[in-house]
């Protein structure tokens, strides 16, 4: 009979405010592929980074068990020392160093400090063929494919003499084919007798190579599925099944005539210019309407959002905008916000705020013209405005004059919402607009959406909470690696259907 | 869909409220750190006025120290745009020296006619100044070159154009009396002088030097003019903010503030006005000081060079046209480097091929002092300033007390790191 290698009992995680985790358990045999599933968010990689120890033992409650001992991982060295790997999403290569190089990094065969260039090399050339991948040590990552990337962390891996592999979201950048490649590797590794834990929210491969499904939801456990349970009805419903814990404030939606249309929209991938990233995507909303993009990570939302926003991202942008009814150019920030469209990021402290300034500062920014006479700022009447929408939005701090550095991220998210309100636009583009920020705060950002929308605005949310989108739209896109891949509206809509719309897209799409 | 049971979530937490008496508390630390710098210029003075026996506050040695420094602190000026929008420039110095050559060639060399005049011949090398600073400025705002290499490269270039232009190690002069002017001029004194004590004459009819008193007038009531209208604007700007129903900072401290300011002012004012008046340097250098402050301020250009160093992509997002806010930044960081070459030529009355050399040091090392973060998105005007002269006053006083020049370079460098250490520890204990 085979044996428990791994056992997590009670794992419970706090982060400030959030509880990530609560009393999670996970139990994994010997020689087996065991998936871990959820929704954005869930918890998974926080259970992984609590497994591979990147958070301290001491720092959550709960007791992991490997190999028959209690194991207090102090940091991920000492996790690598017994054996546990993990590859993260993003991958931590250093681009401009050799594959050699990367794979014995902080690990080369060395005396007093000198490098053995020809042992390490040989070693790789080992593992290399291991996991099927021709390339020569020497060459740079930043030359190879991501798929082969991926292969490179797996070899790296594998020459710390892994004995449980735990890969994150491994295949959400490779193609079809590289994916197929993955994961054919994986059943051979297990082949092999290795253990494997797989996050991912393809289920498709999950239903392909695992041996068993623990499905996390909400920073809780919901059940684990033996292989002969598993299928994706199975698992979409213990994904989603969620108890509504939020509420969302009433709305009579009072819709009017299409304020934007977007047509055929293409989008190519700013390095690689070969990747199409969106392709060719219609989309409309109207005056007073919420609409919902609903999506996975990496479905192309965020890029969508960015190259329809003054083309802030990617290139080779091909497609037509229509607002009301007229072409309108977007080809800058300053045009599009110009013709009163605004975007506010899903990445508030990169793309939103200047942290170490105050509030009043990054509220009149997109829209210095607004407080100012020939150029001149109007001090008084820009802080009236600061002090008007610090009231609007509730933004809670000791004065408008506090560093949005040092604000919760509740607050935060309403700094950059009045940035953009006070921009007056006709269409708000809000991405994620709650991620990260506690349940009050939550409930008064749903609570700003649905007056903009009752005073006319016309908004798209891009939401990765398919309960958020339910509960604040009125109709919903659904997209999926570069494509909508379903429309409904939001009366009609549930989150198994959303879910369904995402998962057999994907096949398509290859 | 279910609604029951959830406690509807009401406004959150007050997590980011502060109670009312510490808001003043933290002003006040605001205040004392912003008014620290200038504590620091003044203890400063005060030592060396003790070590060099009351030589550093002579009014000969005050236009001494003015004319001496002015062109580090115009050209800070410029640096800390290109410090705020998080960037550097090394090449200012060089671009002093070439600016300088090329003066002195169209005036004193070159058969231009009537373009050689002074005034001509300054407005045509501050244009080539910001043409300058727009060669560098494409390939940093336009090619994300770094700043530090592009500046690095045209260190090199104008400081091998500034010798070539001046044939290998000589110097070109002398230079026109109406060009010298710019730096070693005095205001003309409209008024008439006021004799208070008149100067004792010897037996062979000759005026005793540096006996009797003799007030440059224009330059008192400039003083005063200028001291009331910094009081008048300090009381207005207060009067609208409470008009509006805000508070403002409390009455005493602006009181004192205004008060030390204005005494400090005068006090100057009366020590260049017993000696020639004011320096025409120092009138400029004033105007532009002036002109900064309310660019960076109150101008919407000011406020997104800040936005742009705090946060790039932020800024970008927001709609601000980052790549030709870096270019302009560049551009007037070219002319005042200019303006530095002219006013460095106009002191030493020649241009020389060493003229500027290292002054890039200076200026950066006094935005730095001014509180300025490498960074990017923070430092003040009136930092870079004060700053300037922290180096200036150290340098006239050194000098006077007889340290050894490479001493001097110990001493300010230490003074640099001193006072970015100081300020750091502050931010991260505040």
């Amino acid at each position: 009979m085979t044996s428990t290698i791994l056992e997590m009992r009670d794992i419970t995680k706090t982060f400030p405010g959030v509880k990530a985790l609560s009393n999670v358990n996970l139990s994994v045999e010997e020689g087996e592929i065991h998936a871990v599933v959820g929704e954005n968010g869930a918890g998974k990689s926080t259970l992984m980074k609590v497994l591979s120890g990147v958070y301290a033992s001491g720092t959550y409650e709960g007791a992991i068990v490997y190999r028959g001992e209690e194991c207090h991982f102090k940091g991920i060295h000492d996790s690598e020392h017994k054996g546990i790997v993990i590859i993260h999403q993003e991958l931590a290569l250093v681009p401009m160093l050799s594959i050699a190089e990367n794979i014995f990094l902080g690990n080369e065969h060395a005396k007093f400090g000198i490098i053995d260039w020809n042992a390490n090399e040989t070693r790789t050339s080992a593992l290399l063929k291991k996991v099927g991948l021709k390339e020569d040590p020497k060459t740079l990552i930043t030359n190879i494919g991501v798929g082969k990337q991926q292969l490179v962390e797996i070899a790296k891996a594998l020459s710390k003499e892994v004995k449980l592999l735990i890969l994150d979201e491994p295949t959400a950048s490779l193609s079809e084919k590289d994916s197929q490649a993955l994961l054919d590797l994986l059943l051979e590794f297990k082949r092999q007798g290795m253990t494997s834990i797989l996050i991912s929210h393809k289920l498709n491969e999950v239903n392909r190579v695992a041996d068993k499904v623990t499905v996390i939801r909400d920073g809780r456990t919901i059940e684990t599925l033996a292989r002969k349970d598993i299928s994706e009805d199975r698992i979409i419903t213990s994904m989603v099944g969620r108890s509504l814990d939020d509420r969302y404030p009433p709305r009579e939606p009072k819709i009017g005539e299409t304020v934007l249309q977007v047509k055929n929209w293409s989008v190519y991938h700013p390095i690689h210019a070969e990747r199409q990233v969106i392709k060719g995507i219609d989309i409309s909303v109207r005056k007073g309407e919420v609409v919902g993009i609903a999506g996975l990570m990496g479905a192309g939302r965020t890029e969508f959002a960015m190259s329809l926003f003054g083309r802030s991202y990617g290139r080779h942008i091909t497609g037509e905008v229509l607002l009301k009814g007229k072409p309108i150019d977007v080809s800058s920030v300053s045009k599009a916000v110009d013709h009163g469209i605004a975007y506010v990021t899903e990445d508030r402290k990169t793309y939103g705020l200047n942290l170490i300034d105050h509030i009043k500062h990054n509220i009149t920014l997109a829209n210095l013209s607004g407080v100012s006479r020939h150029s001149v700022i109007d001090d008084m009447r820009e802080l009236a405005v600061a002090n008007d929408y610090k009231a609007k939005t509730n933004i809670r701090s000791s004065s408008v004059y506090q560093m949005t550095g040092n604000l919760s991220g509740g607050n935060q998210q309403k700094v950059v919402l009045s940035k953009w309100l006070f921009a007056n636009p006709e269409v708000l583009i809000l991405d994620e607009p709650t991620r990260g920020i506690d349940v009050g705060a939550k409930y008064e950002i749903y609570t700003i959406i649905a007056r903009l929308a009752s005073e006319g605005k016309a908004i798209i949310v891009i939401s990765s909470e398919m309960p958020e989108l339910l509960g604040i739209t009125d109709r919903i896109y659904v997209m999926n690696e570069g494509r909508m891949v379903g429309e409904m509206a939001a009366s009609d809509a549930s989150q198994e259907k959303i879910m369904r719309a995402i998962v057999r897209g994907e096949g398509k799409a290859s | 869909m279910s609604t029951e049971s959830a406690p509807a979530p009401k406004s959150g937490v007050a997590e980011d409220v502060q109670p009312g008496p510490r808001v003043a508390v933290s002003a006040l630390i605001t205040n004392l750190r912003e008014y620290g710098l200038i504590l620091a210029l003044i203890a400063i003075m005060v030592f060396f006025q003790f070590t060099t026996s009351g030589t550093l506050f002579k009014p000969v040695n005050l236009s001494n120290l003015v004319q001496q420094n002015s062109f580090i602190i115009v050209m800070a000026l410029g640096m800390l745009l290109v410090i705020v929008s998080g960037h550097i420039d090394l090449s200012v110095g060089s671009v002093a020296g070439f600016i300088g050559a090329l003066a002195a060639m169209m005036m004193v060399i070159w058969p231009l006619g009537p373009l050689s005049n002074p005034l001509v011949v300054s407005i045509i090398c501050l244009i080539i100044g910001g043409g300058i600073g727009a060669a560098q400025g494409y390939w940093i705002a336009y090619h994300r070159i770094p700043s530090f290499i592009v500046t690095l490269a045209g260190m090199l270039i104008f400081r091998g154009i500034c010798q070539a232009l001046l044939g290998g190690g000589s110097s070109v002069g002398p230079l026109p009396d109406g060009f010298k002017a710019l730096s070693s001029g005095f205001i003309p004194d409209v008024i008439g002088p006021l004799t208070l004590i008149p100067p004792t004459v010897n037996a062979a009819g000759k005026t005793i030097m540096g006996s009797g008193l003799t007030l440059h007038m224009t330059t008192i009531v400039l003083g005063v003019v200028a001291v009331l209208a910094y009081a008048y604007f300090g009381l207005r700007a207060r009067r609208t903010r409470e008009q509006h129903g805000y508070e403002a900072e409390p009455f005493a401290l602006f009181v004192v503030k205004t008060l030390v300011t204005s005494a400090l002012a005068l006090f100057l004012v009366y020590q260049f006005a017993s000696y020639r008046g004011l320096p025409i340097v120092l009138m400029v250098m004033g105007v532009l000081i002036a002109l900064f402050v309310f660019v960076t301020k109150r101008m919407t250009i000011g406020r997104r060079i800040y936005a742009m160093g705090g946060n790039a992509k932020a800024a970008q997002l927001s709609g601000i046209k980052t790549e030709r806010l870096t270019l302009m930044v560049f551009v007037n960081m070219g002319v005042l480097s200019a303006l530095g070459g002219l006013i460095i030529a106009a002191r030493l009355g020649q241009a020389v091929p060493a003229a500027g050399l290292g002054s890039e040091l200076d200026v950066i090392a006094a935005v730095f002092i001014g509180g300025a973060s490498a960074m990017g998105g923070v430092g003040q005007v009136i930092g870079a300033v004060v700053g300037g002269f922290i180096m200036g006053v150290m340098n006239n006083g050194m000098s006077i007390m007889g340290v050894n020049v490479d001493w001097q370079q110990v001493v300010k460098g230490l003074v640099l790191l001193g006072a970015v250490v100081f300020d750091v520890y502050n931010k991260n204990k505040g």
